[in-house]
């Protein structure tokens, strides 16, 4: 118990403790500088299969490996927390050739980044989250800024702003909840357990309008990461413009940052709001699908296309979310993890193609199945994946999604199909254009089929695709307990009213109440409010 | 053998920063032509060590805190955190100034002693609990900065910046000092710790407040927010703040501030603390005000220096936030943020003078180009303090930001959170862009980096570590400054 109490620790900090190793090296010993990545981020991805997964106890509902209840590790997370470590190493390995320029700096922000990244998806705490949150911003844009394509800086910037702007005003609701958690006598608290059992229980008393404006600010954070139509206009441009490893980590996993703030920030704290606004959100999501997926089929650049069918998947993360239901959280979380894989070996892929010929505009292309089979083969794999064939690893999420939303909303259900139809068309007919066919570009007819370390890389992102599919019990059991708790959690105030326990009476008699009830399981303590020592109160889990 | 009594040991043990800093700036004026023009550069050591001193003498007043001087002066928490803040700022300016004034030509012992001179008015305005004295320490330190800011005698900016600052500057003690007869006139007092109980006399007697001392006040603001450049009166700071030599700046943009908002916060907490309804707007109107100037302004400016100082006013408005607040955690946030602040911008300064070069030739945003290459170190430092300005958690910067949203929301005040965070959005467009000119833009071919002194080196060191301390690890400062805000009796 006491070794596996501080793994959690161990998985958000080994990423950091590469760094002094690599700042330690001369900047132009580009080998020693990519295999200690390579290294770090293995042993990163080793560790993490090795203490989370066997440790995982798939019947418990609670958060698990909860340390001081600052960390959370349950079924959403954990695998969340794999999907990072899984890409990273394979980010770093992508990068081998392509980087030439400041090399040292390229791999350590990819190092922070993983860091920052597995911070938020294991943050219990609403002020940690923050800070891994905004943290995540700074390396990611020095990768598009300085290692990204030509208009790379607009990029970056256009980034980190709309990043930015959702995410202080999420701040000032944090702050916001922070000071409204300090009633009836209670310690004030960021703790995110803490802070859900205080609204459901009525110690917090949220008017409705309150309780919108703060979902309003959680949720535009979230939105403008997933992105959500219409707020989705930095994606391309950042996506298309950055490196490599910067789009395998920007589409694999930092879009899943705003899907797993809603799911894990959004419907716990206020699910009134988010039923209210459930209707809006789902419009705008089945928008983003169908959207998403007729403007990716127009693009004559490549990179591009691929990053608008993320905005295309997202939406099913986003309908799936906001149809309550155990199945779509399910297919929600199973969707993040299998878009991070496929779209993530997309711009794998293309990263290799890119290498060779230093261009993503699909004319240039044609016929590249001849120079390059082996290649080309397994970017079909990898598109079947993406546009949902069974029993790869996507169809598995969008079914499961559908299914949920369809419980939810049969309208929805039904649009939302549709998007499955427009992803084959624009992924098969992109395909076809550049794989198949004469070849149709001279200069395309001498490029190299993939090499050694290519190859490794395709084969294990097919596996990967190839087991998500066929395995997907395994991955859908273990997040069973957490979405089943997580629909308990997310139920309206109306459903919920009668099982809801009432509020206490001096609350209801407009007194103050100096002691915390019993049921509250709060040792409250004399904490200096405001000071970084406050911030996790030990709270006992039911 | 003379023997002091108890109770003037205890006034010289209170007021024994300012002695200490006022001795070492007399020393140096005297020893300054016994030096000669050759051995100037260890007059800026000596006044280095002054201010150390001085530091030790704010130990001596902490471990014997009270009233001074027949209530004059307020050796308290309050005033202690404001003695490390402006006595910390002069030691990192004088730090910066040794390599700046030598290759400006200008290096003299009188500016040390200004500087000095100018750290001792500060702490008479962080301790003063009566408000002539207080008039005593803004004269002091406005005089000695009017002073500095023309120190570059050759330079015409420089000039235009000494005689602004100086016209408007007089102008605006003017203002506070008829604020003081005013206030003097309605309450019958100058001792701030005895307006209220005046006020609250007045108000049962007349029911209400007389106008007489809603003007005082309304003068008192107009006076104090000159000096801490808050809108409507910031109009002078973006041309004295680019034309001062760039080391002055610095301690412009720290100390003189830090020091007259810890004279706003006893006069309007402790004076006319139960009459905030009175001022609650005028600040909230002021901070808003504020904000947006300083950070729109800031956008359109290609001149760094320029760009800072504009940055600064924007500063000062997310402090009138936490200011808004009135509460002790109000005062403990405003606190906070001016030891975090006065942290990252003189530390910004500091690295804008080492690159301006000679003449200060080199300010605007192209010279920054590639930066990142050229002088790396330099560069990530200069980055830690723009992430820090813009507000990045694990700065300082953040963690300011960050008490001080939350004193303001503890108040309930939403709406002016709201439009600073969205005001930190415009600033992250400029500071970035000066990120990204060091970093994404290729580097210039004429630019040759000089070299960088070590008492620089020290400087931006102090700066750096701090910044990163008080986001990293801010519980003791913190806490602290938490002290510092519970020993001013609220009402």
């Amino acid at each position: 118990v006491e070794t596996q109490s501080y793994s959690l620790s161990v998985i958000i900090f080994l990423p950091l403790l590469g760094l002094p190793a690599l700042l330690m090296l001369r900047s132009d010993d580009h080998t020693w500088i990519r295999r200690i990545a390579l290294a770090v981020s293995l042993a990163e991805f080793v560790i993490s299969l090795a203490f989370l997964v066997p440790k995982f106890d798939s019947a418990n509902s609670g958060y698990q490996f909860v340390e001081n209840h600052r960390w959370i590790g349950d079924g959403i997370s954990l695998f969340l927390v794999l999907l990072t470590t899984f890409l990273t190493p394979l980010a770093i390995l992508c990068s081998w050739n392509s980087i030439h320029e400041y090399v040292k700096g390229f791999f350590v922000a990819l190092l922070v980044i993983e860091t920052a990244m597995i911070g938020v998806f294991v943050s219990l705490d609403l002020f940690l989250f923050f800070v891994f949150w905004e943290l995540t911003l700074i390396p990611m844009y020095f990768l598009v800024g300085i290692w990204g394509h030509t208009r790379r800086i607009y990029a970056a910037v256009k980034f980190i702003l709309y990043t930015m702007f959702g995410s202080i005003l999420m701040l000032v609701a944090i702050l916001w909840l922070y000071n409204l958690s300090g009633t009836q006598g209670l310690v004030r608290t960021f703790d995110l357990p803490e802070l859900a059992a205080r609204l459901q229980r009525g110690y917090i008393l949220l008017p409705p309008h309150t309780e919108l404006w703060l979902f309003g600010a959680f949720f535009l954070a979230f939105a403008i990461k997933v992105p959500l139509f219409p707020l989705h206009t930095w994606l391309p441009d950042a996506h298309t413009e950055a490196p490599t490893a910067g789009s395998v980590i920007l589409a694999g996993v930092m879009l899943k940052l705003g899907t797993y703030g809603m799911m894990r920030f959004c419907l716990p704290l206020f699910p009134d709001a988010a039923h209210r606004m459930a209707p809006l959100i789902g419009v705008l999501a089945i928008i983003g699908i169908v959207y998403g997926a007729l403007v990716a089929t127009i693009q004559p650049n490549f990179k591009r296309l691929i990053a608008y069918t993320s905005v295309s998947h997202l939406g099913f993360v986003v309908l799936g979310i906001f149809s309550f239901t155990t199945i779509s959280f399910q297919g929600a979380v199973f969707q993040m993890i299998s878009h991070g894989v496929s779209t993530g070996a997309l711009f794998l892929g293309l990263g290799m193609i890119y290498d060779r010929r230093h261009t993503y505009e699909i004319k240039e292309f044609g016929g590249l199945v001849n120079p390059m089979p082996v290649l080309m083969a397994f970017f079909l794999f990898v598109c079947l994946s993406s546009l949902a064939l069974p029993p790869l690893n996507g169809f598995i999420g969008e079914f499961l999604i559908l299914i949920g939303v369809f419980q939810y909303h049969h309208a929805w259900a039904s649009w939302a199909a549709s998007g499955a139809v427009l992803s084959a068309i624009y992924l098969l007919w992109s395909y076809q254009r550049v794989a198949l066919g004469a070849l149709s570009n001279e200069k395309n007819r001498t490029l190299p089929d993939a090499s050694g370390r290519e190859r490794l890389i395709l084969v294990t992102v097919a596996l990967a695709i190839l087991f998500m599919g066929v395995a997907s019990p395994l991955f859908t059991h273990r997040m069973q307990a957490a979405t089943d708790s997580l629909v308990q959690q997310s139920l309206g105030h109306a459903e919920n009213a009668a099982r809801r326990p009432q509020p206490p009476a001096a609350l209801a008699a407009g007194q103050t109440m100096l002691l915390a009830p019993p049921q509250l399981l709060v040792q409250p303590q004399l904490l200096h409010e405001g000071s970084l020592a406050s911030i996790a109160p030990r709270t006992v889990q039911p | 053998v003379i023997q002091f009594p108890a109770e003037q040991l205890q006034n010289l043990h209170r007021l024994a920063p300012e002695i200490v800093l006022c001795l070492f700036g007399i020393v140096i004026m005297i020893a300054d032509p016994i030096l000669g023009p050759a051995k100037q550069r260890a007059l800026g050591w000596l006044a280095f060590i002054g201010t150390l001193a001085a530091l030790g003498a704010v130990r001596l007043m902490a471990l014997d805190q009270g009233m001074a001087y027949n209530n004059l002066i307020s050796a308290d928490g309050f005033s202690i955190f404001v003695h490390v803040v402006v006595i910390g700022s002069a030691a990192l300016a004088i730090l910066g100034s040794m390599q700046y004034l030598e290759q400006e030509g200008i290096q003299r012992g009188e500016y040390y002693s200004l500087v000095l001179f100018a750290a001792a008015g500060m702490g008479i305005l962080a301790g003063a609990n009566e408000l002539v004295t207080a008039f005593i320490g803004l004269e002091m330190s406005s005089i000695s900065t009017y002073i500095l800011a023309g120190f570059r005698r050759r330079a015409t900016k420089s000039n235009e910046a000494a005689l602004k600052y100086f016209i408007l500057g007089s102008f605006a003690t003017a203002f506070f000092l008829y604020g003081i007869a005013m206030v003097y006139g309605s309450t019958g007092t100058t001792r701030i710790d005895q307006v209220q109980a005046a006020l609250e006399k007045l108000i049962t007697e007349q029911g209400r407040l007389d106008s007489l001392s809603v003007i005082g006040l309304a003068l008192i603001f107009v006076g104090l927010g000159f000096k801490v450049v808050a809108a409507p009166f910031q109009i002078y700071g973006p041309d004295v703040y680019e034309g001062a030599p760039t080391p002055v700046t610095a301690l412009l943009a720290s100390g003189p501030k830090a020091a007259t908002f810890a004279l706003m916060l006893r006069i309007f907490y402790v004076g006319f603390g139960t009459a905030n309804n009175l001022w609650f707007w005028a600040i909230w109107i002021s901070a808003a005000l504020t904000m947006c100037i300083g950070n729109f302004a800031a956008v359109v400016q290609t001149n760094v220096k320029r760009m800072l100082a504009y940055s600064s006013i924007a500063h000062a408005g997310y402090i009138l936030v936490a200011f808004a607040a009135g509460t002790v955690y109000g005062v403990a946030a405003v606190l906070f943020y001016l030891a975090a602040y006065a942290l990252m911008k003189v530390g910004a300064f500091l690295v804008i003078a080492h690159l301006g070069q000679r003449d200060e030739q080199r300010l605007e945003i192209t010279d920054y180009a590639g930066l990142g290459t050229k002088q790396p170190v330099l560069a990530v430092c200069f980055a830690l303090f723009l992430f820090s300005l813009l507000g990045l958690p694990a700065t300082g910067g953040f963690l300011g930001k960050f008490f001080a949203f939350q004193a303001a929301l503890d108040s309930r005040i939403v709406w002016l959170v709201v439009i600073a965070a969205l005001n930190s959005i415009v600033g992250a467009y400029y500071y970035l862009r000066v990120i990204i000119a060091m970093y994404f833009w290729e580097p210039s071919k004429d630019y040759t980096p000089s070299k960088v002194a070590p008492a620089l080196v020290l400087a931006l060191s102090i700066a750096a570590i701090g910044t990163l301390y008080l986001g990293i690890l801010p519980s003791r400062v913190l806490d602290f400054a938490k002290a510092a805000a519970d020993s001013l009796t609220l009402h």
